[in-house]
């Protein structure tokens, strides 16, 4: 009797076991080959540990002239006068090479309040007693000046605010101040002072915030 | 006629057959159940194979899922949010790259409070619209007060910012080493990663909430509705670990971006930043803007008593 009434519950064990069995077997089918892998790989790969660990106590100086050949490289990129990735300088549209209107007239450099052309244009940065040519060079106006005399581009104006403000130069070529994009493990992008600043008004603009976040019950 | 019929018709009457009727149909019931059950499993392997609902049922923890496995759940989902966003979209599962700790720093002299950060932040990372959620929150405060929670606004309105007398200070998930999240999460749902990342395995999260409670920065943030985000604004770039659409019932927060950090690019809230406030980098390399930051200004914890080492520094700039 035992028997009898067993054996469908026999049957039934059989068909799970055979069920969980065919599981089981087509998931070995898929994944055999990361266990079988690492198991074969780990004997090979021992010897190859005692190769690379020897070779690196070998090599080291060879890694480090190299990561210091790297690191020169960067230093060199982010150096002054070399290429840094920059935005374009924030011309109005249209403006630029200003020789186009210039070159047609005198240039005066007498300070006073203009009255044609640049109108909009407001000095409020620092010395009230700044002038256009501080900056801008009266018989080369394509070009920016230095303290020294020395010729610099628009695209290089970092060069002529740094002469006031060094330690935000310095803040900035190690990427503290201003805005960084492009990645933050290869080719950073800069930004120039005036892309933010108007370097006849510096000082930044208030904005109007986005709006506030719901209240829990308005979510 | 009648007495030989007789010995044929009472065994279906009789006392016994009766029972062995009993017995027929109790066994009749296990054999089907039996067969029933084979017949389940059987092509139960099948079904696996091909339904998507029973796929995500049974699929594993994130970090115990083999290559193949993961690589299937990848293109599930892929071919699941491709359905439902109507346009293309990719789903990766970048590992944290070597020799890299990611780190960011914050300047609380230069930011102006103009949220900017908190919406670009929605956008990238696929936050609920309705209901809405925000993983960043920046607060308002008095600069007469100092840093004082208690007195922050996070409700603030005004025509421009930075107002008079006060400032901001955004707070997202600050990614600490000994974070109490991932201490509480009683099903390691919320793991740190090797580059630091604290991330969360949505499939996993059970929707506690231990996490939110035990986060002394209140960066983790229930999705109490179902998320809605507008198929036009759904950002197609997704990480398993990062901005995948998030079910109902699931905590969520900042991930450092992921899905971009780790393709080598600056997360969102850096790049939107209209003052360049924020700063973001690996903590192992010297040339990176945090190590310079970190050694060259003057930079603070927030909570840094409770001792939860953050990767998220504040700093004066200025």
């Amino acid at each position: 009797m035992d028997v009898k009434r067993s054996k469908p519950l026999l049957l039934a064990l059989g068909a799970l076991l055979s069920g969980g069995l065919i599981i089981v077997l087509a998931r070995s089918e898929e994944s055999p080959p990361t266990p079988e892998k690492t198991k074969d790989a780990q004997p090979k790969d021992k010897p190859k540990d005692k190769e690379d660990a020897s070779q690196k106590k070998e090599n080291p100086p060879e890694q480090k002239e190299g990561q210091a050949a790297q690191t020169n490289q960067a230093k060199e990129e982010s150096a002054p006068g070399d290429v840094i990735a920059v935005a374009p300088p924030p011309f109005t549209p249209g403006i630029f090479p200003c020789s186009g209107c210039h070159d047609e007239r005198e240039p005066n450099p007498t300070p006073r309040q203009l009255k044609k052309r640049h109108k909009e244009i407001v000095l409020k940065h620092g010395d009230p007693d700044r002038w256009c040519t501080d900056c801008h060079t009266l018989n080369n106006i394509d070009k920016l000046h230095l303290a020294n005399g020395k010729l610099v581009d628009f695209t290089e104006s970092y060069k002529l605010c740094g002469q006031c403000h060094g330690e935000r130069l310095r803040d900035w070529k190690a990427g503290e101040h201003g805005k960084r994009t492009g990645s933050w493990d290869g080719k950073k992008e800069y930004l120039l002072c005036a892309t933010c600043h108007n370097p006849h008004s510096p000082k930044f603009q208030p904005l109007k915030p986005l709006p506030p976040p719901k209240r829990p019950r308005e979510r | 006629m009648e007495k030989e019929r007789l010995p044929a018709a009472p065994p279906a009457a009789a006392p016994l057959p009766a029972a062995k009727a009993e017995k027929s149909r109790r066994e009749w019931l296990r054999d089907f159940l039996a067969l029933g059950a084979a017949g389940l499993l059987l092509p139960g392997c099948e079904a696996l194979e091909k339904n998507p609902a029973l796929q995500a049922f049974f699929q594993k923890h994130f970090q115990e899922m083999s290559k193949e496995e993961l690589r299937e759940v990848l293109a599930r989902l892929e071919k699941q949010y491709t359905e439902q966003y109507g346009q293309p979209v990719s789903v990766k599962a970048t590992p944290p790259k070597e020799g890299v700790s990611f780190a960011y720093a914050l300047d609380i002299s230069r930011c102006i409070g103009c949220r900017r950060c908190v919406y670009g932040c929605v956008a990238e990372n696929n936050q609920s619209r309705t209901p809405q959620v925000h993983w960043i929150s920046v607060l308002e405060m008095d600069k007469e007060k100092g840093v004082d929670l208690d007195e922050s606004d996070i409700y603030y309105e005004a025509e421009t910012v930075p107002r008079p007398g006060k400032f901001y200070m955004p707070v997202a998930c600050h990614h600490c080493n000994k974070a109490p999240c991932v201490k509480v999460c009683p099903v390691h749902a919320t793991w740190q990663e090797q580059d630091g990342i604290v991330v969360i395995d949505y499939d996993w999260c059970i929707g506690c909430r231990c996490c939110m409670s035990a986060c002394p920065y209140g960066a983790r943030r229930f999705n109490w509705g179902k998320p809605a985000v507008p198929s036009e604004e759904f950002n197609p770039e997704i990480d398993y670990l990062g901005n995948r659409p998030r079910p109902k019932g699931v905590v969520e927060k900042c991930c450092f971006c992921v899905q971009r950090v780790r393709q080598g690019k600056y997360p969102k809230c850096v790049e939107v930043c209209p003052v360049g406030a924020r700063k973001f980098g690996n903590l192992l390399d010297p040339k990176s803007e945090v190590r310079y930051i970190l050694e060259n200004k003057r930079v603070f914890i927030l909570k840094e008593e409770l001792k939860t080492l953050p990767r998220f520094y504040y700093y004066f700039g200025i």
